[in-house]
């Protein structure tokens, strides 16, 4: 749950009051035109900017403090650059993701204590089933800095799934993708609300984003213009005034 | 031959060593090896998997150093809580480092480092009472295992083995765990490491204060072995030497800093009688260069390509996690 | 209070040289982003042509002044085009390491030929001090002031006013626009290197007859630089100015005061602190040129 959220940096205010309810086990999409403060929204709860004012809660707690402690809370975020460990393998990277999943201190890894063993085990376990789950299977070993732009994107997904999220943010996750990929990333979000996993995307791809949510939010200059079911979303005024003010227009 | 019937040949001749080496200055040379060899392992969990370089690692080589000499000498104690005290005190030196780099990262930690350094040569330099200043304190103590005096050389090439295998260890443990994967995805794409828990403070503290007791334990086993100790344990000339083994041996695999090491400290010995140190030093100035464009990832990765059939690799790019 | 006055004469003189030093850097470090720790042994190579001109080949001061600037551009020109160039797209630790391996190679070329021995470089002023009221000054010092303050000067109207200095500010702010406005961006770089390579040598050139030349000269100088420039701010002109008087006159202070073994140290402090509690340096409002 996000309570009136404010982003101000360099004079410009990137948020001016932003607050939306995000319902646990949903799939809820953020959209708006280009510059509505959508992934400032998304680098402002999940810790990479701290807002002016605010508050966001998850699970009835507040939410804060650096993005690694957010993750602790279960909330993961994918960027909108496409983001990898370049030289490790797709193995490698899905196994980072997995960190907070293993509980190893500094002295049972230097003992080389068999705990650690067994708990390596596990995660090289883990990581085989996420990047089967991403359908990565057959790059397992490649490097992930050398793979096609959308087979990284799916290495993305995979880091942040392997963090077992319960509440995953996705930033323009099909930017880029052809459209037999975006079939696939539209049934693997729907299989991994299936786990009970919220979603809250960003999304400038319309078809997408009113396919697949339950919700749909909408920003305009930083403010919360609309909020509701897809169909509702289509059909508001303010939203299409919105749309066409800018060079896009809900398809 | 296959990788680990090597390294068994390896193993068994360096445990034999004393027996077939026919001067005790070879001896000597794979003493000082082994001792730059722990040091090197060590700049190389900064440089080579955390991906900072820290030009100031003579200050730790020293701290260890000075500590390990001082506690024998003046206050007696023996040489193995010395040794642990050293790596102690290099440690908690590194943890000041540490937590600087959390706000600075690339040319400004270095700077820093240096800095750190120079500040800490002075003070030995200048605080007389504690350090003798520039006369230095010799008389260091060799080490004793029981009723047995290490002092021998065989006897201390044994030590600097053991210290260095367990140091190698110790890397190896630390890279091909989870620690290890956190440290190479700080320096692969800090934000993404964060979003998924990732500590950058923590592991990026953690990596120093390793590294710096590892090094404080290679200044306590050199203290003890050429039992003098002088600021010019702070020379620049260490640190240069320390980072072109890294560098050319192969900074983030494990085998490389070892070989960087043992090939510059054979190498400087073997060529004394014909250069000068002057021109080795310039030769290392020139070699760094080289390195940096055409052998980018160090001697060791581009064997390992070499022997896969890959292209040359480019310069910069970082070397991936290796396993060796 | 007559010595305060002294040590702070003391100080602009070593200031006036660091300003030079820092103002190079700051454009090779703030501008370009090359972290030249070589930059000290420019410095070094100043003094030592300075030294061969007029103890080898006879000739008059200024001529050696000029030498030495000259040749310090000239081989910041060389350095620059070899190496720097083909690493232009590499990351900073690669340039940083190439930069450690030239220092390391001129340092040693300077041992080899001129021998680790330090050298006396003679001028040709007055020896005896002059008395200004209460102070005295060498002469050799108030020259290496002025000629400091002269060249800051150039340097100031270079940047500022030449189109030179123009299309290097442009050059550093946004390269892109500035190829397609046709300034030639890779002449740009060999400039501005060689410009603060200059610098460096000028400094050396000036220092070198006030103290001696010895090989090692360049490493303090090298950090001092640095120190100068993160006082001041990367990039930032008027900072490093400010940034090198200060950090002289500060040294000068502690050495006088506190303890003269420990004065290099105030460089080495400098930087620790600055870098940890105002990162942007102490002058962080003044404007960046790039």
């Amino acid at each position: 749950m996000v309570e009136e959220l404010r982003v101000a940096f360099g004079g410009v205010t990137a948020l001016a009051g932003v607050s939306f309810t995000v319902r646990p086990g949903t799939i809820t999409s953020l959209i708006g035109p280009n510059g509505a403060g959508k992934t400032t929204a998304f680098n402002a709860i999940t810790g990479y900017l701290r807002p002016s004012h605010g508050r966001v809660s998850w699970a009835s707690a507040p939410l804060g403090g650096r993005p690694c402690d957010i993750a602790r809370r279960g909330v993961v975020r994918t960027f909108q650059k496409t983001s990898v460990f370049p030289t490790l393998t797709v193995f490698d990277n899905v196994r980072t993701g997995l960190h907070l999943r293993a509980r190893a201190s500094v002295w049972s890894v230097l003992a080389g204590a068999r705990r650690v063993r067994e708990e390596e085990a596990r995660i090289a376990d883990s990581a085989r089933a996420v990047i089967e789950f991403v359908g990565l299977g057959d790059r397992r070993d490649e490097v992930a800095g050398e793979l096609p732009y959308g087979e990284q994107r799916l290495v993305e997904l995979a880091i942040a799934l392997a963090a077992e999220p319960q509440l995953l943010l996705l930033d323009e996750p099909a930017a880029g993708m052809t459209g037999g990929e975006k079939e696939r990333l539209i049934a693997m979000i729907r299989r991994i609300r299936e786990r009970h996993v919220t979603v809250l995307v960003v999304e400038h791809d319309m078809k997408l984003v009113m396919g697949i949510s339950d919700t749909v939010i909408v920003l305009n200059h930083g403010r919360v213009i609309a909020t509701g079911p897809p169909a509702s979303i289509q059909a508001n005024p303010d939203v299409i005034r919105a749309y066409l003010g800018s060079s896009r227009a809900p398809a | 031959m296959t990788r680990r019937a090597l390294a068994a040949l390896l193993a068994v001749a360096l445990l034999t060593a004393p027996s077939w080496l026919t001067s005790a200055y070879h001896l000597h040379v794979l003493i000082m090896a082994g001792i730059f060899a722990i040091l090197a392992l060590s700049l190389n969990l900064l440089l080579g998997y955390t991906g900072q370089l820290s030009l100031g690692h003579a200050a730790f080589f020293g701290i260890g150093a000075y500590t390990s000499a001082l506690l024998t000498l003046k206050l007696e104690w023996s040489f193995w809580p010395a040794l642990v005290s050293a790596a102690a005190t290099a440690g908690l030196a590194g943890w000041a480092i540490g937590r600087l780099a959390l706000k600075l990262r690339g040319a400004y930690f270095v700077l820093v480092t240096i800095s750190f350094a120079g500040v800490i040569s002075l003070v030995s330099v200048n605080w007389m009472e504690l350090t003798n200043g520039p006369l230095g304190l010799p008389g260091v103590p060799a080490p004793e295992l029981g009723p047995w005096s290490l002092r021998a050389k065989a006897a201390y090439y044994y030590l600097v083995l053991a210290a260095a295998a367990l140091a190698y260890l110790v890397c190896h443990r630390l890279v091909h765990s989870r620690i290890g994967r956190a440290l190479v995805a700080l320096r692969e794409n800090e934000p993404l490491a964060e979003s998924v828990g990732i500590d950058a403070t923590r592991y990026l503290v953690l990596a120093a204060v390793i590294s710096a007791a590892l090094a404080g334990v290679a200044g306590s086993l050199y203290a003890h072995y050429t039992r003098f100790v002088s600021p010019e344990v702070f020379l620049f000339t260490y640190t240069v030497t320390m980072v072109i083994m890294v560098v050319a041996g192969g900074q983030g695999t494990l085998v490389g800093p070892v070989i960087g090491a043992l090939l510059f400290t054979a190498l400087p010995e073997a060529l004394r009688e014909a250069m000068a140190w002057q021109w080795q030093m310039l030769a290392y100035g020139v070699v760094l260069v080289a390195l940096v464009f055409f052998l980018p990832k160090g001697i060791v990765p581009s064997i390992e390509r070499m022997r896969r059939g890959l292209p040359r690799s480019q310069p910069a790019s970082r070397p991936p996690l290796q396993q060796c | 209070m007559e010595q305060l006055l002294q040590h702070l004469v003391n100080g602009l003189v070593l200031g006036g040289t660091y300003a030079l030093l820092g103002i190079g850097l700051t454009l090779i470090f703030g501008l370009m982003s090359v972290v030249n720790f070589a930059h000290g042994e420019f410095y070094t190579l100043g003094a030592y042509t300075t030294f061969g001109v007029l103890a080898l080949a006879g000739w008059p001061f200024f001529v050696a002044l000029g030498a030495a600037i000259l040749l310090g551009a000239v081989a910041g020109a060389v350095c620059e085009r070899v190496l720097l160039r083909p690493l232009r797209g590499e990351s900073i630790d690669t340039v940083m390491l190439v930069m450690i391996g030239v220092w390391i190679a001129m340092q040693n070329t300077e041992l080899l030929v001129w021998g680790g021995v330090a050298r006396s470089i003679p001028h040709p002023f007055p020896t005896a001090p002059l008395t200004l009221g209460p102070l005295s000054i060498a002469p050799v010092r108030l020259f290496v002031v002025a000629a400091a303050a002269a060249l800051i000067g150039a340097a100031w109207l270079l940047i500022q006013r030449t189109r030179l200095g123009t299309a290097m500010r442009a050059t550093f702010q946004d390269r892109d626009t500035a190829a397609l406005m046709g300034v030639p961006i890779g002449r740009i770089h060999t400039i501005t290197f060689a410009f603060g390579s200059a610098l460096a040598a000028a400094a050396g050139a000036l220092l070198g007859p006030v103290f001696l030349a010895y090989p090692s000269m360049g490493d303090l100088a090298s950090l001092k630089a640095f120190s100068v420039v993160i006082l001041g701010g990367l990039g930032n002109l008027a900072g490093a100015t400010l940034g090198g008087l200060l950090l002289g006159i500060a040294e000068e202070l502690g050495a006088g005061y506190v303890s003269s073994g420990y004065r290099d140290a105030v460089g080495f402090v400098a930087i620790i602190l600055v870098l940890l509690f105002r990162p942007a340096g102490l002058f962080a409002r003044a404007e960046r040129i790039g």
